[in-house]
């Protein structure tokens, strides 16, 4: 059997309010809100980016899966939010964290599913017998331009996954990926912000390779959606995911646990791996999971868990994700968040 | 900063690895070359705990550069459980709600860059433990 180990996840404490954003901008803050289902995001400190999420959602994950860091061989970091454009992140958390140096190390890319790609070629590395232990990570600090509509979802977080074949507390049943070249979302070396194509990021994008996604999974595994505890989507907003579910025959109560989105907002590689999480850190030995991530560009990796009875022992040996969500809450105005995502022009050495 | 000293101080930086005297046991947090206890030069690589307690602050409102963005902030001396005393800043709090004693650990964190093209320099700060 071979499956998550131990799981990690982290936001940061910041917060600015989806209303904040609406008047700085001149917009309607209950039309965002209600056309969003979005009430606030998560907004990195200034001491915070993906390689410091990492590390945080990393450390607990090892602690959860109770294993000493050198038995891990292989770390991979999805993000679009790398902190240098030449220069891995992994190096700096396999270092900060006791992993390397022998190690097998990449950073991946891939919009918002470079997290579950991190994922997929750790299980698959455990499944081959080429090690113990590889670690998945998704994370990012992803930025929208300013009165952009990303500006109001583009947040800060992520999740890390031990796989392993030795007290598994949720065995990957399936996996299956649904990929085409599709322009919805892109952002050029040296451009600062991303561009997309409006309401092309809907159906032909985030809708068609999800919900096709999930239909191949479906089909493969065999299973129908009620057979699942729990369900989850990559959550650009609150819309799309329910919209998928509902589409595909999943119920509310399935999401809910796993839909973070209205007060994280979308952590982008983080996003349906921080759902995952939620999950974890509430699901009983036996429950089936589905999550189904997306990446702009296009492409949806979809994934089936069991829970085991390993599960319940470890949800409490780190944070759960939604207490790190309501804790130490610190809510910025838009002028803090211009400074604290560096929107605005400084002078060096800053 | 150098590339070269910026390796040299990883494992201090990144793990928090103390110097342990191996003639008298004593720990040297960052690393020296000499015991201060009994003159020894051998050391063994101790990894201190992340938890600790907050011994005292100070606000900064005038910071060098590097950190003229992050004003006003925190720093303190921290004793980490075992009594090792360390001095860094204090993170995601309000001066306000720090008091003699309260419960930290200590987390991973970008510290500075020397300039906008320079490597970033990560290394740990204190939070508050919010149970």
């Amino acid at each position: 059997m071979v499956g998550i180990v131990g799981w990690g996840a982290y936001v940061p404490c910041y917060r600015i309010k989806a209303e904040t954003i609406a008047r700085q901008w001149g917009g309607d803050p209950e039309s965002v809100r209600k056309g969003l289902l979005l009430e606030e995001k998560t907004v990195p400190g200034m001491d915070e980016d993906t390689i410091t999420i990492s590390v945080a959602a990393a450390r607990d994950a090892i602690e959860r899966a109770g294993i000493a860091p050198h038995e891990i061989g292989a770390v991979y970091i999805g993000s679009e939010s790398h902190p240098y454009a030449v220069k891995p992140s992994g190096t700096v958390l396999i270092d900060a964290l006791g992993i390397g140096p022998h190690v097998h190390v990449a950073d991946y890319e891939f919009a918002c599913k470079a997290g579950t790609e991190a994922m997929f070629v750790a299980y698959s590395l455990v499944k081959a017998g080429q090690m113990k232990y590889a670690l998945g990570i998704g994370a990012d600090t992803s930025q929208g331009a300013p009165g952009d509509a990303l500006e109001y979802t583009a947040s800060a977080g992520g999740a890390a996954f031990i796989m392993g074949d030795d007290k598994v507390v949720a065995e990957i049943q399936a996996t299956y990926s649904y990929t085409s070249d599709t322009p919805d979302f892109w952002r050029k070396e040296l451009e600062h912000y991303p561009q997309h194509a409006g309401r092309f990021t809907g159906e032909p994008a985030y809708f068609r390779h999800v919900l096709a996604a999930a239909r191949g999974i479906l089909e493969q595994s065999g299973h129908q959606p009620q057979d699942f505890a729990y369900a989850v989507f990559h959550m650009p907003n609150g819309k799309f995911p329910l919209k998928a579910a509902k589409t595909l025959g999943f119920t509310r109560e399935q999401m809910e646990e796993g839909l973070l989105v209205t007060t994280m907002g979308n952590t982008y590689s983080g996003s349906s791996p921080t759902g995952l999480a939620a999950i974890l850190d509430v699901a009983r030995p036996g429950d089936l999971i589905l999550l189904v991530s997306f990446g702009s560009g296009a492409g949806s990796d979809a994934f089936v868990f069991q829970t085991t009875d390993h599960l319940p022992a470890l949800q409490d040996k780190a944070p759960k994700i939604r207490t790190l969500l309501e804790r130490n809450r610190r809510y910025l105005d838009y002028g803090q968040y211009a400074k604290f995502r560096r929107k605005i022009i400084f002078n060096s050495p800053v | 900063m150098k590339s070269a000293q910026y390796i040299r101080e990883v494992p201090q930086r990144y793990r928090l690895e103390a110097g342990k005297c191996t003639g008298c046991g004593k720990l040297h947090f960052p690393p020296r070359l000499v015991c201060d206890g009994c003159g020894s030069r051998e050391f063994e690589a101790a990894t201190l705990p992340r938890q600790g307690t907050l011994l005292t602050w100070t606000v900064i409102h005038a910071a060098p550069p590097q950190f003229s963005l992050e004003t006003p902030y925190v720093v303190g001396i921290v004793e980490l459980d075992g009594g090792v005393r360390l001095t860094c800043q204090v993170a995601d709090c309000d001066p306000e709600e720090l008091a003699v004693g309260a419960p930290v650990e200590l987390v991973f964190r970008r510290i500075k860059e020397d300039n906008a093209a320079d490597i970033i320099q990560y290394g740990y700060k204190a939070v508050l433990r919010r149970e």
